[in-house]
């Protein structure tokens, strides 16, 4: 295979995002759903392009700084599924607002471009370049609806953060190239397993770890998520928290364990620190949030601590039980927020707490299907978050950190009191706003076949865990 | 044959299923449809078995039917073991519980809950048919645990009365105490054989004889004696031995065919048929048999006992029923297993037939059960008056009857046996006898002689029940004559439990009485020649000088032994004792517990301590999260020097 058939599916996704921008400039407002479909389109024959072209073993392009291997596959086709489930669901809250326009679908197409890359990227610099993509799309993205200051003050915020993070992470790159010699994931580990350890090449690490929290969102790097989260249009919100995870994973996993892994031992513990910090802090203080964006957000923290948990495990059965992790936590963040969008309607954000309440008298079946997404993310069987998180303590058990699985599972706990609150309020609760829902067919259907899927998992986990384990130790 | 042993327990659980959910789909008429047609497969059936088995000598069947789970090597499965004691059982448990279903039909004919109680006595039916037909532990507990279900349910079948719940929980309560053995004897084989599998664990007994285990350290215990113990503990909840008897009398408030079909002929019979079953192991301990022996005797002597001062109609009956368990108890104990069977098989009829004309009175007197406000009922109730006649000379042992020659096996055989407690068992059968006849004539005469006490009002209304209820009745009467006769030759001296009930030779009390035995009409006319049948005569003789030609003695023993009697009816003080020791006991403790564990520590202390805590925590925690963008990198930067510092420069 060619170098530019290995990465056909960037290459089309990019040329179909330059079409999407030429053609939404010729579109009238009343057209906008052309911008929509073609987006929509896109996203679909790139996942069949993806599928099609899909490399027998890996796959190294461009001098080694591109691969396509099966666990980039398996992470893309996640990537453009949950993202052609973000556009479904956010098309009619930006028409409510009158913020349904081409940059919100060209900017997304980037972003997934971006992260199309990062998952691909065998090099530092590649890596850095899929990474600058996906964030600067995003921050366009929070900054969208210009006229509100909320979101303006969450993009500002986001973008200096991010920033400071994108340069932490650059500078931990360049020690590791002065201290290698390359750029290239392979010749750094190979490298790296010569020399050994250094204060260098650990003060490397060191930068790039921080770097990655700040992208996954792990305490103490993690302050941007509630206010992004919260400031941003929720469609928005929907967007950044839920595939962008995916690829930080992906990040993660090229730089740390196939760059890095023979420092295992010390980004080992620097993990640990992280994971715990996230567990305990996303579980404790989603407690006190009234708001509904902003106990996601708190949720999505505590929620990285427990990928970051099979990933410091070291094994592959780690490395398999994070992926299994970011993949699910990525469908139920899709339902989570997607619920909200569900709930709100013109004039109105669901985004309190409150606003959830009687819920099963206004639609038994929506009330059904986010109780099926709080289960799972509080990690109750039979759904699929509960057996997420069972790998993954199981992996690090399996390591015998014994105690820090312990850890895990009583912050689980107290975390599960902010889910089953929310549950309690569906089920036992007055409704205070009567209302009709009125989210169109393809939004229902789409939202059920989520929550479904979520519970499907959970029963039948086995073909997806399998799939996991192959790409990541096949 | 598999198909047809499987289609024997699933006929009534079908019946069951369509009543209990579809019951009110399918009307009244339909259920009680659907369940008889269950049952009655099954009966018919059984008979099919039956004949394979015993008459066309046809295989045993002992065959695992499907397998639940493996774990950690051990099999959990559901398997039939179809032989001779099976196929007996199936026919006896299905031919009653089909007669009780026809009978329902008028005895529940107003009940509200009508199809409910069909679908429960169908699945109890299924539970009974799972018990007896099983060939390993986890399915005979199984089925041990469902038949105690279906009894809960039907004790409190009117949920509305509040002896009826009271009757049922004790019920619950008193047979977890049997079942909670029970389970450790299962668990017991289980970790010193490693299977549950009948042939499996009896073939491993023989290699644990003198193996010894130390539960309180110090004082070693032979392995067998602890497992056969604690299978028998849980026999003496099932099959109501003191001091785990307490709950049948009370059951009695369930409706009166449950009280014939479970609480006499069937369920109450699974612990006798259990042990039987297990005779290759309660063989290999004497200590156990002895302690078996001695439960059975007191059981049979002072059940009996209680049952001369009842006034309740039922509750007579019930009495004799623990009685003539203890009877059954006492021959398991003398290793006369076969003898055993056959009175609990020929016990199944008669008593189920007493069951059943006590609630015909019952209807005719319109729910009044107290022998003393009936009397005269013969000349308004011909058929029920003969019945009952049938069924309690069956049960004292009248000569020719079906009770005589299992009881006098029973007491021959007792009498032979030389185990630590036969002398004793001898003496409590043989004054059983006459108590048996007292107690049974007492309640015949009070019923159905002398003149009629019932008011005018109950007087008018006094009928003949019909035909649904007598006809059950009649054929109920025909095994009770005649079922003796016809089965002690092969069940006892035959051949027909060879290589299903195992005996030491030594032991062998039954083969003794053998050798005496010429056939049917030898053995009444031997009977006539032994003490028991006198005592026998002597009681009803008792029965009806004292309640019949002189009336004014009952009042006159009743005022000299006033003491004697107030301690019968107390029955023996054993409902006071639990009450206050067990009762009040665990109700303190549970208080203690309540108040202080729960309420100050768990709730208190843990439970709320720990949100309060953790919100508290929270709420402190969100202010770091104080929205300035300098804070945040603020924030950052110190992380990422801790990092620097804590990894790189160490």
């Amino acid at each position: 295979m060619s170098d530019y058939m290995t990465a056909l599916p960037e290459i089309f996704l990019l040329s179909m995002a330059c079409v999407v921008l030429t053609v939404d400039l010729f579109l009238k407002d009343s057209q906008r759903n052309i911008t929509y479909l073609l987006s929509q389109v896109s996203l679909g024959l790139t996942l069949l392009l993806t599928l099609a072209y899909q490399p027998h073993g890996t796959q190294l392009a461009f001098n080694g700084t591109f691969i396509s291997d099966l666990m980039s596959v398996v992470l893309k086709c996640f990537v453009y599924v949950v993202t052609m489930g973000v556009l479904l669901y956010s098309r009619r809250y930006l028409q409510d607002r009158g913020m349904f326009k081409g940059e919100y679908y060209v900017l997304g197409l980037f972003g997934v471009l971006g992260m199309m890359i990062m998952i691909s990227a065998y090099s530092m610099l590649s890596l850095y370049l899929g990474l600058e993509l996906m964030s600067l799309s995003m921050y366009a993205m929070v900054a969208f609806c210009r006229n509100s200051k909320r979101a303006s003050e969450a993009a500002m915020k986001y973008f200096v953060l991010g920033a400071l993070a994108s340069g932490i992470l650059l500078y931990g790159m360049s020690i590791i190239y002065g201290m290698t010699g390359s750029l290239n994931i392979i010749e750094i580990s190979r490298s790296l397993a010569e020399q050994g350890s250094s204060v260098g090449v650990l003060l490397g690490l060191a930068f790039i770890v921080v770097g990655l929290a700040f992208k996954l969102g792990a305490v103490p790097f993690h302050m941007w998520i509630p206010d992004v989260y919260h400031g941003a249009p929720t469609a928005v919100t929907l967007y950044i928290a839920s595939a962008p995870k995916i690829a930080a994973f992906a990040m993660t996993m090229r730089l740390l364990v196939e760059g890095l892994g023979s420092l295992q031992a010390d980004w080992q513990t620097m993990l640990m620190v992280l994971a715990v910090l996230s567990l305990g802090l996303g579980n404790i203080v989603a407690i006190a949030q009234s708001s509904i964006k902003r106990m996601l957000a708190y949720s999505t923290i505590s929620h990285v601590g427990f990928l970051l948990l099979g990933i410091l495990a070291g094994t592959g059965e780690g490395y398999a039980a994070s992926m299994f992790y970011a993949l699910t936590y990525a469908l139920m963040a899709l339902g989570g927020f997607g619920m909200i969008l569900f709930l709100s309607r013109k004039g109105f954000e669901a985004e309190e707490l409150d606003d959830f309440k009687g819920l099963n008298e206004r639609s038994p079946w929506f009330a059904f299907m986010m109780l099926i997404i709080l289960f799972s993310m509080a990690g109750i069987p039979p759904t699929v978050g509960f057996y997420a998180k069972l790998s993954v303590l199981t992996a690090v058990v399996n390591v015998d950190l014994i105690w820090l699985a312990t850890v895990a599972v009583i912050f689980s706990v107290i975390g599960a009191f902010y889910y089953l609150r929310a549950v309690k309020m569906m089920y036992f609760d007055a409704a205070e706003d009567q209302s009709e829902l009125q989210p169109c067919l393809s939004f229902r259907f789409a939202l059920s076949a989520n929550g479904l899927t979520v519970l499907a998992l959970g029963l039948f986990p086995a073909g997806l865990m399998a799939l996991c384990a192959a790409a990541l130790n096949g | 044959m598999e198909n047809l042993y499987l289609a024997i327990p699933l006929a009534p659980l079908v019946g069951a299923i369509l009543a209990g959910l579809f019951g009110h789909q399918i009307g009244r008429t339909a259920s009680h449809w659907v369940t008889i047609l269950g049952v009655g497969t099954a009966f018919a059936l059984s008979l099919v078995a039956f004949n394979h088995i015993v008459f066309d000598g046809g295989e045993v069947f002992n065959q695992s039917v499907y397998t639940w789970m493996v774990s950690d090597g051990i099999r959990f499965e559901v398997g039939f073991l179809v032989d001779t004691l099976t196929v007996m059982m199936m026919c006896v448990v299905t031919g009653v519980s089909l007669m009780v279903h026809i009978y329902t039909i008028g005895y529940m004919h107003d009940d509200p809950g009508y199809q409910r109680f069909f679908s429960y006595i169908a699945l109890f039916t299924f539970s009974m048919l799972m018990l007896v037909m099983s060939n390993n532990f986890m399915q005979l507990f199984f089925g041990w645990e469902a038949v105690g279900l279906v009894s809960y349910l039907l004790i409190g079948f009117w949920y509305k009365k509040e002896t009826a719940i009271y009757a049922n929980m004790k019920a619950f309560l008193v047979n977890r105490v049997g079942d909670f053995g029970f389970l450790l004897g299962i668990a017991a084989v289980l970790m010193y054989t490693g299977s549950l599998d009948y042939d499996t664990v009896f073939a491993a007994m023989p290699s644990l004889v003198g193996q010894t285990i130390e539960i309180i350290p110090g004082s070693p215990w032979d392995v067998i004696t602890v497992i056969c113990i604690l299978l028998f503990i849980g026999a003496m909840g099932k099959s109501a031995q003191v001091p785990l008897h307490v709950w049948l009398p009370d059951s009695m408030e369930g409706p009166t065919p449950i009280s014939a079909l479970i609480h006499a002929a069937t369920m109450v019979t699974a612990g006798i048929f259990m042990v039987a079953r297990m005779s290759p192991m309660f063989e290999l301990s004497e200590t156990a048999l002895s302690f078996i022996l001695i439960i059975g005797a007191t059981t049979a002597l002072f059940m009996g006992l209680i049952g001369m001062v009842q006034n309740d109609i039922k509750k007579v009956v019930a009495y004799s029923t623990l009685s003539q368990l203890g009877y059954m108890t006492v021959a398991l104990g003398a290793s006369a297993y076969s003898a055993a069977i056959f009175h609990l098989m020929t016990h199944a009829f008669f008593k189920a037939l007493l069951f059943l004309a006590a609630g015909a009175v019952i209807i005719a007197m319109h729910h009044e059960q107290d022998i003393r406000k009936m009397g005269g009922l013969k000349k308004y109730m011909p058929i029920t008056y003969w019945v009952s006649l049938i069924g309690s000379l069956a049960l004292i042992g009248f000569p020719g009857f079906a009770g005589f020659f299992s009881k006098d096996a029973i007491i021959e055989a007792v009498h032979h046996s030389e185990i630590v407690g036969a002398s004793y068992a001898y003496f409590a059968v043989m004054a059983g006898v006459f108590i048996t006849a007292f107690y049974s004539f007492r309640m015949f005469f009070l019923v159905f002689h002398g003149e009629t006490r019932m008011d005018e009002e109950t007087k008018s209304h006094c009928h003949e029940c019909k035909p649904v209820v007598t006809v059950p009745l009649i054929l109920l009467a025909i095994p009770s004559v005649i079922i003796g006769a016809l089965a002690i030759g092969p069940m006892l001296f035959g051949d027909f439990f060879n290589g299903v009930i195992f005996v030491d030779p030594s032991r062998d009390v039954i083969a003794q009485v053998g050798e005496h035995y010429h056939g049917v009409w030898s053995f009444v006319l031997h009977g006539l020649s032994a003490p028991a049948v006198y005592l026998a005569f002597a009681g009803i003789f008792s029965a009806w000088f004292i309640y019949l030609k002189r009336p004014q003695l009952a009042t006159l023993f009743y005022n000299r032994l006033r003491p004697l009697h107030s301690l019968l009816e107390k029955k023996y003080g054993f409902d006071e004792f639990n009450a206050a020791v067990f009762g009040g006991g665990s109700l303190k403790l549970g208080n203690l517990l309540w108040k202080f564990g729960d309420i100050k520590l768990i709730d208190g202390l843990l439970v709320n301590g720990s949100a309060k805590a953790v919100g508290w925590f929270s709420g402190k925690l969100r202010h770091i999260q104080t929205g300035f963008l300098y804070h945040y990198a603020f924030a950052m930067i110190i992380g990422l020097l801790l990092l620097l510092t804590w990894f790189v420069v160490r």
